[in-house]
């Protein structure tokens, strides 16, 4: 048929490089927020050669590990098509009550760290019902409740700062490191992150669960009416996501030596910096998880690569900046190409 | 497939309800698979039907049209469940039928392909196909783990849009958005039959189709009607009406105006008839 | 049928992709070239060789938008060259970034720093500056001495209760046997740190009142005698916090004039809290005596201006140049420094900044201030 020997024709097109480069990132979105990854590598390498250290990627790993865990639940929510500012206050909140009640031989460790995970998923369960039953957009319903539990987090700790020795092993356990002093050395926060991020790339990926997500952010009327339940997919994103900043926030006061309410400042802006950079849209219903890993690197490796080079704070930050819209322009044309 | 031209008198079942029903092929294919009797439904002081009766034979085409207003949406949507009748009595293989939800009527073998087809653009034509019904791995990766059978929905996607007589969707794989409008209601109609055990509503397939595409929809709908399902089609493109219908069911502010078929009458009449300026006669 | 074929690959693609390859470059570029003043684009790092090795050293405040850094991290890189220096300047996001200095700290340990200056934002760093030094980092800690004091190898920070002191000897002396309503307008009230209780209670020892616990801000009695300059009768309206910023002084004050009007008498903790305090007094007409720590060239001024009484002029920059300097001595074989004497940091001075001196308070004039103050 001539039709077939057009669409055929078409098909076997010879494409130029940058056109067929175009056209395998398109179908793998993350490739591109990888390309950029190796690029920061290389040339921070360059500028410095102990950037390619063990100890050195040892220590990325580490920096990056609790924005990368916050990253995972905005992932989520921005996959649907929503926006979820309160990631950090619900960290601090959780992390707060663990330490507050787990303090100087308080409650018993195990109790005060479900009790801290339970209140980060009743939390991320109210952003879920103001938006699903009250039909308030995500963006107006997070911006409230990150007041409202940043408030808590400050009336419940009265502000002041609980040490890792007034704390039980178990609440710190996440900052042990293994491996070589001086070479490649890892955390269990890092370790838990990475199972965290296991576990919910392959719900994202391989259950209907996770198509049901993408198809709500892309088009939730759709998806409605092709029988999703598209209330109970968005409530129970909000509620995985707050057990997944539970979850952060048990990493953080492994980090930290400590659970400071001031922690994590702009953890909002960090974990959309990620998920953005890392090829996922913020329209929804397109991205991948691994993407927001990727992000988070390029990121940190930003961050710490011009620290080693020797670069001041606030050269970084501008960088930061201008690496964000790069990302997102580099990705912007990828999108352009069709099939 | 049953088109006679003549009418006649002695068409058990007539319904009642308000109007003149001639024009009725004969009764000859067997039971009803569905059929409404004195279906009413308001929107406080509007009337949107007003006691229509309805019946849909298998391996039919029955088209509903109307001028905006007459209450052909309503119709539909209180067949395929989106809405509740305030009162009435629709029967699915005779059985009496109550849909609180699209899920229900779904469930009992009722597909609707809507306006604005409902597929989801990100998402690739197997993901589509299976969307709300997707297919599990065997064993226990999939009940335990619960992971999809990706490579097994596509394979069954192919088969069922080759079996619609597609040919130029080839890839499964493929995401909507890169399709045309005509293969994206391919689709949506390929979903609808596949799970379609009984009857597939299909609300204007061809309004925003080209001269083309709307005739490969068309194709479709007799494929489908060929393999024994009942087809109601909402539409306001009388060429295509005329074309692809068995019978057609004329309504008009609120109730039937009646049952004709393409052969017993001219497109005007059938426009006549929907706003009002003819009467059907006995 | 016939498939609709995709757009042509717009013209444009080439220019995005050239944008794109440009900004990267561009990043990189700046990362090579934009490098502190102290480093030529290849010897960053510090670990490349080739003669005169610079010695790394980094500076970690608390934030890099607060004056007294600001004027910190100049005057360090300033510095630099001389000492044969190659610093690195980071800081915490805002007040409060504890996880910002840590991941600062990693960094110049991994850098291959030869020591730390920082000025420890709370105990959350101890761990990380614990770390430091157990990789052989010399850590100094400037301007606030850390919880335990131990945690650093020493500090250099101005006498926080002296500067309190002057000022409230000042004020006693001024006052002349008046009685004094006073306002204490603190940095604080949900969390406890060292500079702010030091200030505070300095001032109220060096106006001669009993201050209970002296590291406690608002326990004292609200009314009594104070000793100071004449002595006489004192009334202390209030505690309120500030932010250390101008609104936050601002805000303080109004509230501390709802409860008594007739305040005579405001310690702030700094510059910028004591030029919002005078906003809200001149917004209800009234004045009063204020005074303030810092000695920041602004602060300077507002004395010149009488807004402000007096004030405690500190040396940021000279915190951050000894500090660089003891830590070049150490990593070419010299002596470590040592705290002064009865105290447990190395005190880098502090002086009283005033146009109406006093008897029996040493201080300069406002204009002699000028020269020596930190800051623009």
């Amino acid at each position: 048929m001539a039709t077939q020997s057009a669409a055929a024709e078409f098909a076997r097109r010879q494409q130029s490089p940058l056109q067929r480069i175009q056209h395998v990132l398109h179908g793998y979105p993350w490739l591109s927020p990888l390309f950029i990854l190796v690029i920061a590598f290389i040339s921070f390498t360059l500028l410095n050669p102990r950037f390619a250290s063990a100890s050195s990627l040892g220590l990325l790993l580490q920096q990056t590990a609790v924005i990368a865990a916050l990253a995972i639940g905005q992932t989520l929510i921005i996959l649907t098509a929503g926006i979820d500012l309160s990631v950090g206050a619900i960290a601090i909140l959780s992390m707060m009550v663990m330490a507050t009640l787990a303090k100087d031989g308080g409650l018993n460790a195990v109790l005060a760290l479900l009790v801290g995970l339970a209140l980060a998923v009743a939390a991320g369960l109210l952003n879920g019902l103001l938006v699903t039953r009250l039909n308030l957009p995500p963006f107006i319903v997070t911006l409230g409740t990150l007041s409202i539990f940043t408030a808590l987090a400050l009336l419940y700790s009265g502000g002041s700062s609980i040490q890792a020795d007034h704390l039980p092993p178990l609440l710190n356990v996440l900052g042990e490191g293994f491996g070589p002093r001086g070479g490649f050395r890892l955390t269990w926060g890092v370790v838990a992150v990475g199972v965290m991020y296991a576990i919910v790339g392959f719900a994202l990926s391989q259950t209907a669960w996770g198509r049901h997500v993408y198809a709500v952010g892309d088009d939730r009327e759709s998806a409605r009416l092709s029988g999703v339940a598209t209330g109970r997919v968005l409530l129970a994103v909000y509620t995985v996501a707050g057990l997944i900043y539970g979850f952060a926030a048990w990493v953080l006061i492994g980090r930290s030596g400590a659970a400071t309410p001031n922690a994590i400042v702009d953890a909002n802006l960090s974990s959309i910096t990620a998920v953005v950079i890392g090829g996922t849209s913020l329209f929804g219903g397109r991205g991948r998880l691994i993407g927001t890993l990727i992000g988070a690197l390029i990121v940190q490796s930003l961050a710490f690569g011009l620290s080693l080079a020797g670069i001041d704070q606030q050269y970084r930050v501008l960088a930061t900046g201008v690496l964000v819209i790069v990302a997102v322009s580099v990705d912007q044309w990828i999108r352009k190409v069709k099939a | 497939m049953s088109t006679d031209a003549v009418p006649t008198s002695a068409d058990a079942a007539l319904p009642r309800g308000g109007t003149l029903a001639t024009s009725e092929p004969s009764s000859d294919r067997g039971e009803p698979v569905l059929s409404a009797r004195g279906l009413v439904k308001t929107f406080g002081r509007v009337v949107g039907l007003d006691g229509v009766d309805l019946d849909l034979y298998p391996g039919e085409v029955f088209a509903v049209i109307g001028d905006n207003g007459a209450g052909k949406s309503t119709l539909i949507k209180c067949l395929s469940g989106a809405l509740e009748p305030d009162s009435g009595e629709i029967r699915l293989d005779g059985k009496v039928v109550h849909f609180k939800r699209p899920q229900d009527a779904r469930d009992s073998g009722i597909e609707t392909v809507y306006q604005q087809l409902a597929v989801i653009p990100a998402l690739d034509i197997a993901s589509n196909l299976y969307l709300a019904r997707e297919e599990r791995r065997p064993g226990p990766l999939g009940s335990v783990l619960r992971m999809l059978d990706k490579k097994g929905m596509r394979v069954r996607a192919g088969e069922s849009v080759r079996g619609l007589g597609i040919q130029t969707i080839q890839n499964m794989a493929q995401p909507v958005e890169t399709l045309s409008g005509g293969q994206r209601q391919a689709v949506a109609v390929s979903r609808a039959a596949a799970f379609g055990g009984k009857v597939v509503i299909l609300d204007e397939p061809t309004a925003a189709l080209g001269v083309r595409e709307g005739n490969q929809v068309l194709e479709m709908i007799r494929q489908l009607r060929d393999k024994g399902l009942g087809i109601i089609l909402i539409s306001h493109n009388m060429p295509h009406v005329w074309e692809v219908a068995d019978r057609i069911h004329i309504q008009r502010l609120g109730g039937r105006a009646g049952v004709i078929t393409p052969s017993s009458h001219t497109m005007t009449d059938g426009v006549a008839i929907m706003t009002g300026a003819m009467k059907l006669e006995q | 049928m016939q498939r609709s074929l995709p757009p042509a690959f717009p013209r444009r693609l080439g220019r995005r992709a050239l944008v794109a390859v440009a900004s990267c470059s561009l990043l990189l570029g700046a990362a090579a070239c934009g490098s502190d003043s102290g480093s030529g684009a290849g010897s960053s790092g510090g670990s490349t060789g080739g003669s005169g090795e610079k010695i790394g050293v980094a500076l970690i405040t608390k934030d890099s938008t607060n004056p007294f850094f600001v004027a910190m991290q100049k005057g360090a890189k300033a510095d630099a060259d001389k000492n044969n220096v190659n610093l690195t300047v980071a800081s915490g996001k805002a007040e409060g970034d504890d996880a910002g200095q840590i991941t600062a700290i990693e960094d110049a340990v991994a850098r291959g720093d030869k020591g730390i200056l920082i000025t420890p934002m709370s105990t959350g760093v101890n761990a990380a500056m614990k770390k430091a030094r157990d990789a052989g980092l010399y850590v100094i800690a400037l301007d606030t001495p850390p919880d335990p004091a131990d945690t650093v190898d020493i500090t250099f920070a101005t006498n926080n209760r002296e500067a309190g002191k002057l000022d409230g000897q000042w004020a006693a002396a001024q006052l002349a046997g008046k009685p004094a309503t006073i306002a204490l307008l603190d940095l604080f009230n949900d969390k406890i740190v060292s500079v702010d209780y030091n200030r505070d209670q300095g001032f109220l020892e060096g106006m001669g009142i009993d201050v209970k616990d002296p590291k406690k801000n608002g326990d004292e009695d609200a009314t009594g005698k104070y000793t100071g300059g004449k002595g006489g009768d004192y009334t202390i309206v209030c505690n309120e916090a500030g932010q250390g910023a101008e609104d936050g002084g601002r805000t303080a004050m109004e509230k501390c004039l709802s409860k008594n009007p007739d305040i005579n008498l405001v310690y702030t903790i700094n510059e910028p809290t004591a030029v919002g305090a005078n906003g809200a007094l001149q917004a209800q007409g009234k004045t009063a005596l204020i005074v303030s720590v810092d000695g920041g060239c602004a602060g300077v001024k507002s004395v010149k201006d009488g807004v402000i009484g007096a004030t405690a002029q500190q040396y940021p920059l000279k915190m951050a140049t000894l500090g660089m300097e003891a830590i070049a001595k150490i990593a070419t074989g010299g002596a470590k420094p040592s705290v002064s004497p009865g105290l447990d940091f190395y005190n880098t001075g502090v002086a009283l900044v005033t146009d109406k001196p006093v008897d029996g308070v040493t201080s300069i004039t406002s204009d002699q201030g000028s020269k020596i103050c930190w800051g623009n």
